[in-house]
């Protein structure tokens, strides 16, 4: 059968074109277009190759940037993965009680990011803080402003707090579509409560699991408006990660070229560890259910 | 080995779900539980499995209270309609999965593995993650895990019920044959009175949490007690209709009389209730005694190499079950027969009076 040309689909497709050009293509387009410029103002720019590029590559400020991010994104995925199955394991499965949880369990989640910056940054102040004064009284020394182990714990103690509950949810999620009659047959087998979770509640999770662990290490690696808030990334540099470098070299220096050069990288950077991640788990997933 | 329920009951909240059941179960025999939805069959097996405590009543095993005693110091093995193995690990492993528990040495799990994968045809498929397999292939698995565990309680609760057609047949013929060889008590729950009759042994039938007969699967079949199990223990349900015995006749509807034979002859002059199977009903040809009727047709539904008939006979439903395909008209008065040896006959509170002559033949 031979094909009907037909011009007018054309048409069709032009809303989503136009929407995706300047969503993403026209604003990424700008950036490799500043990656690759140099300008001294009066809107003046002279063209660079690679030379910020290379440049990005050799900075040590990028390079330890990087580090912290890593290690940041690290430790919270380390923290609110256990915690968040910990809690869905704990709470209960149905009843009023079960609706309760969730309200308090999505509340968290409703908090706009520069608010929870702004509640754990005078939550932990030494002076009217609850935290920071009840935690001084006791002599415990903490002030997150100059105090690099302060500082770092405050941040991740406050992601821990706003997005445990997401990995919760969704791990919950997953707990409730397990049908009865496994816990049954389990209980019939005379399984213990680790085996029931290993052999389970684990690989009826996993799905979920991959979702979440994909979600909070994106998040954890853009982090930028709760850090920004609490500690400006501070102490010196100690909690300066990606993006607040970036917003610094970029609008506080207003280095373009090379802050252009590193949004770039910065972005393939998670390109390559999502991509990563999603390989190895469905992977994983093959390997369980041989699909 | 014997598993006794004395008196036992469940009540949650204010619904009694089970009605206080006296049942014995001898070791190597198949019962079958056989009622609707909701009657009960899930929440007795939960009870004699010890998963659920009764409120009321005793369950004994081998004579010895176990009332109290939870499902984990029991030797019960459970097979569920859904096919419930561990996802993550292989075959051999859920196989063997129930002996590892028990802590049995790994030459002695080997042997029983092999044997019982052997027996539910899994032979080629050890190495598999249940996922892997088909539908029947999973049960296959839950079933010999259920197997391999040598337990004196084996529960099946509509093991065949999610499997397709083919598949039922052919695992329905081999089940009983496997597990009656291993000698445990086996309860097997279905919906289906043909899954019961296929499946022997004895049949306990179950309308609204009562037990309400419990006896060999052909006898309950035969000569069921009440309308009620009559009703449960027929697909499509029994029939029914009104009749008065007045001196020495039984009179029906429609002008239609019988001679009051064997034990209707005693019976006193009063009105009773006369059932027959949807199988027994005639239309195209009939025995020299049939009595004939003349209800409405309301709906024909074909299946294949038959055709149920319903009919509307003054306000009582009837169904009707004939071989062939038939294209009869509907909202038309259709000549039906009914032979009197086919009939059985219940008091108005629908307890058995007299069973059918054939049945008490056969």
């Amino acid at each position: 059968m031979e094909k009907t040309v037909n011009h007018k689909a054309w048409f069709l497709v032009l809303p989503v074109l136009v929407l995706v050009a300047f969503s993403a293509v026209v604003p990424l387009m700008t950036v490799v277009n500043y990656s690759v410029q140099d300008t001294f103002g009066n809107n003046e720019f002279f063209w660079a190759g690679l030379e910020w590029f290379d440049e990005m590559l050799n900075s040590q400020r990028m390079w330890d940037a990087l580090g912290r991010q890593l290690a940041f994104s690290a430790i919270i995925l380390a923290i609110e993965v256990p915690l968040g199955i910990f809690v869905a394991l704990n709470m209960p499965k149905k009843g009023f009680w079960a609706s309760v949880c969730l309200v308090l369990m999505a509340l968290p989640l409703l908090i706009p990011w520069n608010v929870v910056g702004t509640i754990w940054q005078i939550f932990g102040r030494v002076d009217i803080g609850l935290l920071g004064y009840t935690l001084d009284k006791l002599g415990i020394p903490y002030n997150y402003t100059q105090d690099f182990f302060a500082a770092w714990a405050t941040v991740i103690i406050m992601d821990v707090w706003h997005w445990t509950s997401l990995v919760a949810l969704l791990a919950y999620a997953g707990l409730q579509s397990i049908p009865d009659a496994y816990y049954q047959a389990t209980k019939i087998d005379q399984a213990s409560r680790w085996a029931v979770f290993r052999f389970i509640e684990l690989p009826k999770m996993q799905g979920v699991l991959m979702i979440a662990i994909l979600l909070r290490f994106m998040d954890s690696f853009m982090i930028y408006t709760e850090p920004f808030v609490v500690t400006g990334g501070g102490p010196g540099n100690s909690t300066t990660f990606l993006s607040i470098d970036l917003v610094k070299m970029a609008l506080g220096q207003f280095d373009l070229g090379p802050a252009a050069a590193f949004s770039i990288m910065y972005f393939l950077v998670i390109l390559l560890i999502s991509w990563v991640f999603y390989t190895v788990m469905t992977n994983l997933d093959k390997r369980e259910t041989g699909r | 080995m014997a598993l006794q329920l004395e008196g036992v009951s469940k009540v949650v909240g204010r619904q009694t779900h089970i009605h206080a059941t006296d049942l014995t179960l001898m070791g190597g025999t198949m019962n079958v539980l056989l009622g609707p939805t909701l009657s009960g069959k899930t929440t007795l097996m939960r009870l004699m499995a010890g998963l659920d405590k009764p409120t009321s009543g005793r369950v004994l095993w081998n004579g010895e209270d176990v009332t109290g005693l939870p499902v984990q110091q029991r030797n019960v093995a459970m097979v569920y309609q859904q096919f419930i193995n561990y996802p993550s690990i292989t075959v051999y492993e859920n196989i063997a999965s129930p002996l590892r528990l028990l802590g049995k040495s790994a030459a002695e799990i080997d042997r029983a593995v092999k044997e019982s994968a052997g027996l539910m045809k899994l032979d080629g498929l050890l190495d598999r993650k249940p996922l892997e397999l088909s539908g029947g292939q999973q049960q296959r698995c839950a079933l010999a895990r259920a197997l391999v565990k040598n337990a004196g309680l084996v529960l099946l609760d509509e093991p065949l019920a999610n499997l397709d057609y083919k598949l039922r047949e052919e695992l329905r013929a081999e089940i009983p044959k496997i597990f009656e060889a291993a000698g445990s008590i086996f309860v097997y729950a279905t919906t289906e009175p043909e899954e019961a009759l296929l499946l022997g042994g004895n049949t306990a039938t179950l309308w609204e949490g009562r037990v309400t007969q419990f006896g060999k699967t052909p006898e309950v079949y035969r000569a069921p007690v009440d309308a009620t199990t009559a009703r449960v223990f027929s697909d499509p349900p029994m029939n029914f209709m009104q009749v008065s015995k007045t001196g020495s006749r039984l009179m029906f509807g429609d002008g239609q009389s019988t001679a009051a034979a064997g034990a209707l002859a005693s019976l006193a002059d009063g009105r009773y209730l006369a059932g027959f199977r949807p199988n027994h009903l005639e239309v195209f040809s009939h025995t020299p005694d049939a009595m004939e009727f003349s209800p409405r047709l309301t709906v024909t539904e074909i299946t294949g190499s038959e055709t149920f008939i319903h009919l509307n006979h003054h306000g009582e439903r009837w169904v009707g079950l004939v071989h062939g395909v038939h294209d009869l008209a509907l909202d038309t008065t259709l000549k039906v027969y009914l032979d009197p040896s086919h009939v059985y006959i219940f008091d108005l509170n629908g307890t058995l009076v007299a069973p059918a002559a054939y049945a008490v033949a056969a």
